[in-house]
C-alpha cells in the first residue's frame, strides 16, 4: 500500500482562500503573524486548552487529533461535541465574520471525513461558530460539500506534491488581509517588467563615457 | 511592511541576561542594571564575554528572534539555534544552483555589480564633498574605472574574471580611501592598505568591525528566509565560512559600511582614543569606540531608502532580509531573475 501524502486540514482552508498562501505554509514552510491571525489565536485559546469533559450533559472534546488515512489528512478539531448516541458533532471556531466563499465549511467537512473514519458514525452536520457574534451557524453535510471538499482534497495533494508555488491571486482584495503579504510579494512577481528593465540595466551607468 | 526590530547588543563584559515575564534583564554581579520588553528585539548580539539563561534561549527561538555571540571584534563565535525549520525544497533549490555553473556566474555577477554600483556612489558623493579639485578629479576617474568594470562584469564568462574584475575593482576603490577621509582627519586615519588578521591602521580596524556587525545581519536575514547561509555561489565553499552570507553582503559592504565608516571619520566622531594599539602593529577599536559604531550603526539602520525593484521607501536595516527574500524567490523559480540592491 501506497503511503498517501498527509496533509494538514488547514490547508484545505488555505487553498480554498489563496493556493499561493497554501503553498507558502505548507510547503516554503512560511508563517507570520499579523493582526488577524493574532486575533485567531486568541480567539482559540480556550480551544486550544485541550480541557475536555462534560458541558451541559454533552461530552465535550476540544483541540481533538484528527486524521483520516483514507484521504490522508491529519489536524485538529476545535471542539467536537458527543451527541448522546456517540455521534459526534464538529464545530469550527472563527474569529471573523461568515466568509463569501466556502473555506470554513471545507474545513467543516473535511473534519466531519475523518470523525466519520476515527468513529465508524455517520455524520449529518456540524457547525461553524462565530467569536465575534457568538452564534453558531449550522452546516448540514449535503452530498454536493462532500464532492467539493474530496475534489480540494485531491488539489491540494497535488499542487503539495508538484512543489510548485501558483502565481499570486488576481483578486487583489484578499491580500490585505493576508498575514503572508510580505513574503509572498504579489506586487514582486506581478512586477516583472521592473525587473527585466533593471536586469537590462544592471550592468551600466549613466555617465561612464 | 515588516517591522524593523531593535538589535539588542550588549557589550558590558560578566553581563548576564535572563528572561523575567516579558522582559530581557540584563545583571552584572547580581545586580540589575538595564531591562527592555522583549516584544522590541528582533536580534541579540552579545559582544565578548556576556551569559544568558537557557529559558531566554528558549524563548528567543521560539519568538524567532537571532542570538549571537561576536568576539571583542566583532568576530562570530556562536549562536543559538532553535529545531531545524525552514524550507527543505528551497535548500535544495539553493544546492542544486550551486552546481549548476552558469546560474552561480549569474548569481555571482549580481551580488558584484551590486557592489561595483554601490562603492561607485560611495567615490562619486566623496567627490561632491570634496573641495580640492585635484581630489574630485581623481574620485572621479576611479568612479569610471568602476563603470568600466562594471559593463566588463557582464560579459564575465567564468568565476576567475568575476573575481578578477572585482579584485580590481576593490583596489582602485580602496586606493582613495584616504582621499574620502577629510585632510584634518588623516593624521589619525590613515589608510595603509587592506589589513584582515589583524587590522593595521584604524580605519581597518573601523570597517572590519562594521564588516563583521553586517555580515552578521545578513546571516541571519538568509537565516530567517531558509537558506543555507554557508553555501555561496561566488565565495567558495570552505567549512566554517559563510559563503552565501559573505556573498550577499556584497550588495551593502559600501551601503552599510564604507558610507558609515567615513561618516564617522569626518564627522570626528572616532577619535585616537577610541582605539587600541597592541604590540607588534594590530589595531582595534575599544570598548568605548565600539559603542560609538554600534549606536551610529542602528541609528543607520533606521533610516530609509528607495529599493529600486519594490520602488517604495524601506528601511536600510531591512535591505538584507528583503534580499535574501528576493534570493529565496528567484531560487524557488518564483522570478525570473535576481536584482541586488543598489541606490540610484
Amino acid at each position: 500500500m501506497s503511503d498517501l501524502y498527509l496533509i494538514m486540514l488547514s490547508a484545505l482552508q488555505h487553498y480554498s482562500y489563496c493556493p499561493r498562501q497554501c503553498a507558502l505554509i505548507h510547503q516554503e514552510q512560511i508563517f507570520e503573524d499579523n493582526v488577524f491571525t493574532i486575533r485567531g489565536h486568541l480567539a482559540h485559546e480556550r480551544v486550544d486548552s485541550g480541557e475536555s469533559g462534560v458541558e451541559y450533559g454533552l461530552r465535550v472534546e476540544r483541540a481533538l487529533p484528527l486524521f483520516s488515512e483514507r484521504y490522508g489528512l491529519v489536524g485538529k478539531a476545535d471542539v467536537v461535541e458527543f451527541l448522546a448516541d456517540g455521534t459526534p458533532y464538529p464545530i469550527e471556531y472563527k474569529q471573523g465574520k461568515r466568509q463569501q466563499k466556502l473555506h470554513d465549511e471545507v474545513q467543516l467537512i473535511a473534519q466531519a471525513l475523518c470523525l466519520e473514519e476515527m468513529t465508524g458514525k455517520t455524520i449529518a452536520e456540524g457547525a461553524i461558530f462565530h467569536h465575534k457574534s457568538r452564534r453558531r451557524r449550522v452546516v448540514a453535510l449535503t452530498p454536493a460539500l462532500r464532492a467539493h471538499t474530496e475534489q480540494l482534497i485531491i488539489a491540494v495533494r497535488q499542487l503539495l506534491l508538484s512543489a510548485q508555488i501558483p502565481p499570486p491571486t488576481t483578486e487583489r482584495a484578499l491580500c490585505e488581509n493576508c498575514s503572508l503579504v510580505e513574503a509572498c510579494q504579489p506586487d514582486l512577481i506581478a512586477s516583472a517588467s521592473v525587473i527585466k528593465r533593471l536586469r537590462s540595466q544592471l550592468f551600466s551607468v549613466e555617465d561612464e563615457a | 511592511m515588516r517591522q524593523l526590530l531593535n538589535t539588542l547588543y550588549i557589550s558590558t563584559d560578566e553581563a548576564y541576561l535572563r528572561l523575567e515575564g516579558e522582559t530581557l534583564v540584563m545583571s552584572v554581579d547580581k545586580v540589575k542594571r538595564h531591562q527592555v520588553p522583549l516584544h522590541h528585539l528582533g536580534a541579540i548580539v552579545c559582544l565578548g564575554r556576556v551569559g544568558m539563561s537557557p529559558q531566554l534561549m528558549a524563548r528567543c527561538m521560539s519568538d524567532g528572534r537571532s542570538i549571537v555571540w561576536l568576539d571583542e571584534n566583532g568576530r562570530f563565535q556562536a549562536r543559538v539555534e532553535g529545531p531545524v525549520n525552514g524550507n527543505i525544497l528551497l535548500r535544495q533549490a539553493q544546492f542544486r544552483a550551486a552546481d549548476q555553473v552558469d546560474k552561480a556566474l549569474m548569481l555571482s555577477k549580481c551580488f558584484i555589480a551590486g557592489k561595483l554600483r554601490n562603492s561607485r556612489n560611495v567615490l562619486m558623493r566623496s567627490a561632491r564633498d570634496n573641495p580640492n579639485e585635484v581630489e574630485r578629479e581623481q574620485l572621479a576617474k576611479a568612479a569610471k574605472a568602476l563603470a568600466i568594470n562594471l559593463r566588463n562584469l557582464e560579459h564575465a564568462e567564468s568565476a576567475a574574471s568575476v573575481l578578477g574584475l572585482e579584485g580590481d575593482a576593490g583596489r582602485v576603490y580602496f586606493e582613495q580611501m584616504n582621499t574620502m577621509i577629510k585632510p584634518a582627519m588623516r593624521n589619525t586615519f590613515e589608510y595603509k592598505g587592506r589589513s584582515r588578521r589583524p587590522p593595521k591602521d584604524n580605519v581597518n580596524a573601523l570597517i572590519s568591525f562594521l564588516y563583521a556587525l553586517i555580515l552578521n545581519d545578513c546571516r541571519s536575514a538568509l537565516e530567517t528566509v531558509g537558506l543555507d547561509p554557508q553555501l555561496g555561489f561566488f565565495h567558495e565553499v570552505r567549512p566554517g565560512r559563510p559563503s552565501l552570507a559573505l556573498d550577499l553582503m556584497e550588495e551593502f559592504r559600501a551601503v552599510l559600511g564604507d558610507r558609515l565608516a567615513l561618516t564617522l571619520i569626518n564627522r570626528g566622531q572616532l577619535q585616537h582614543g577610541d582605539f587600541d594599539y597592541r604590540e607588534g602593529g594590530a589595531v582595534y577599536l575599544n570598548d568605548k569606540g565600539r559603542q560609538t559604531v554600534v549606536r551610529t550603526y542602528q541609528e543607520r539602520k533606521k533610516e530609509t531608502l528607495q529599493h529600486p525593484v519594490l520602488e517604495t521607501e524601506v528601511e536600510i536595516g531591512l535591505l538584507p532580509l528583503l534580499q535574501a527574500r528576493m534570493l529565496a524567490r528567484y531560487l524557488r523559480g518564483d522570478v525570473e531573475t535576481y536584482i541586488p540592491f543598489f541606490n540610484k
